[in-house]
């Protein structure tokens, strides 16, 4: 279905009563909810001046929100070259005529894909120094944990792109007698990466909520220091953590945005390969396919 | 293995895993519940609900659960003062589903919709022209078909949601993450077998589910 306006006709006169007496009654149980939570909010004295006050301190920002909101990026786009990299070599790996590489890509892909981001995190953080004996950098525990988890899901991601490349276009290559590597880099890769460019947009955007992991085994993300150290501050936890959660909305909406121009632009040249429209909307559905899969 | 010899041990780790199968449960049903009637919303034929389902998916799928569960405790409990359970660790597990269902319901929502969109427009012409009601072409003719192509990424979405209740940590439940901590910290000679009992059962009972409900997704796909 193109539009979910067929779901129901062009409303007449009854229909507009009965939208209309729909819109009230449910606008005042919405204005209810938020006097609520007003009130709420009144009662334990949450709208006192003093506590939304320091959003508008310069020291605010540049001590706690941005140099947080800072952290947060790097560490979001130094894992995300890193688990572009990752997820090229284990989706070439699984796509290797050799068992003996594609059965342990296969496995790593599978695995770190089933584990939880939280769990990965607190053994690279608290259980590897007690097998290298040396303390672990936080930055780097958290951007390992989001390699893995993310480089595995992009793998799966970049496999189903290579699948949706039409068969032609390998047979081709092969017949003006390139070799498998070749075929590999310059005719699947690149096309494979262009079907699924929204795909790994999105993935960022996941990465992006993800680094709030960081908050949990300190990280001095937005989190950390927007909302926790802020509020150490100036008792003011629920503004502080309403600001970061606006922070945050704001940065993935412009990714998602991004995400859909991205798509909207490939599928407007009809550059991207043909079956991979539908590939596309597939794997925006569901990031790959089995396995231990969901990747929110 | 020996670390999990001892009976404390293994307790931790029952204790740890028992909380990560609650919060799914209750988180799922939960979001289920939630992302239908979002699902729904977005749907509709009132624009109030269209924009008050679009504004929540746009607010929680855009936040960080971390951020949400922290919310949740610090927010909702500690400063508003909204207490759930008298003992702590009942309340917190109740705080968690609440923030679990809240965020995973705007991936069910978009789920749903997207198999929304997979029912041919035909579908509900046809439902619309035997002069059926927007609801009634919602709930016979549209969901149950759209039920039947979201399977798959329901079940991408149960799995993260499963793996996403070890954040619930956070406000110091003693889910499984934090029961690896704890063992780690208390046996630092036996890391690796910690870990990979730990990151294996997720692994074992995971990978499984994914491929079961891809099997069951083309089983009971729309031929069309």
């Amino acid at each position: 279905m193109s539009s979910d306006a067929v779901l129901y006709d062009y409303p007449g006169p009854r229909a507009k009563v009965r939208n209309l007496a729909l819109t009230i009654v449910f606008g005042v149980g919405l204005l209810a909810l938020l006097w609520w939570i007003y009130s709420r909010f009144d009662q334990k004295g949450q709208w006192a001046g003093a506590l939304w006050k320091p959003f508008t301190y310069g020291s605010t920002w540049t001590d706690y929100i941005l140099p947080g909101l800072q952290h947060t990026l790097e560490a979001a786009a130094v894992a995300m070259v890193l688990s572009l990299v990752f997820g090229v070599l284990f989706a070439v790996g699984r796509l290797s005529d050799h068992w003996w590489i594609r059965w342990p890509a296969g496995a790593v892909v599978e695995f770190f894909r089933a584990v939880p981001l939280l769990l990965l995190m607190f053994f690279i953080f608290f259980g590897l120094p007690f097998i290298t004996e040396k303390p672990m950098s936080v930055f780097w525990a958290v951007v390992i944990g989001l390699t893995l988890y993310n480089g595995s899901v992009l793998a799966e991601a970049f496999r189903s792109g290579v699948y949706s490349v039409p068969r032609g276009q390998s047979e081709a290559a092969y017949a003006v007698g390139m070799r498998k590597g070749q075929v590999m880099t310059h005719i699947l890769i690149p096309q494979a990466a262009r079907a699924m460019l929204p795909v790994i947009v999105s993935q960022l955007v996941v990465l992006v909520k993800d680094t709030a992991l960081g908050y949990i085994i300190s990280y001095n993300e937005l989190l950390q220091l927007g909302v926790n150290n802020l509020s150490a501050n100036y008792g003011n936890v629920l503004q502080a953590a309403i600001v970061a959660a606006a922070i945050y909305i704001v940065v993935n909406s412009l990714l998602t945005a991004f995400a859909g121009w991205l798509s909207r632009r490939t599928r407007r040249k009809g550059r991207a390969p043909r079956a991979a429209a539908a590939t596309v909307q597939q794997a925006t559905i569901e990031p790959g396919l089995g396995g231990g899969g969901g990747a929110l | 293995m020996d670390v999990f010899s001892d009976p404390l041990n293994r307790d931790v780790y029952l204790t740890g895993f028992l909380w990560i199968l609650k919060l799914t449960l209750a988180g799922g049903v939960g979001a289920v519940a939630l992302g239908v009637l979002l699902a729904a919303m977005r749907v509709s034929p009132v624009p109030v609900l269209r924009g008050f389902g679009t504004a929540w998916v746009n607010t929680f799928r855009n936040t960080p659960l971390t951020l949400i569960i922290f919310f949740c405790y610090f927010g909702l409990f500690s400063t508003l003062g909204l207490s759930l359970a008298d003992d702590i660790d009942v309340n917190n597990f109740w705080l968690g589903v609440i923030g679990l269902s809240v965020y995973t319901a705007a991936f069910v929502c978009e789920a749903i919709r997207s198999g929304i969109n997979t029912v041919p427009a035909g579908q509900a012409e046809a439902a619309r022209a035997i002069g059926m009601t927007f609801w009634q072409t919602l709930t016979i003719i549209i969901l149950p078909q759209a039920g039947r192509a979201v399977i798959a990424p329901l079940g991408s979405i149960l799995i993260a949601l499963c793996k996403n209740s070890t954040i619930v940590g956070t406000i110091g439940l003693m889910e499984s993450s934090n029961a690896m901590k704890e063992l780690i910290n208390a046996n630092g000679n036996a890391v690796i077998p910690i870990f990979l009992v730990f990151a294996g059962t997720f692994a074992i009972v995971l990978i499984p589910t994914g491929y079961a409900f891809g099997w069951l997704a083309n089983r009971l796909a729309v031929k069309r």
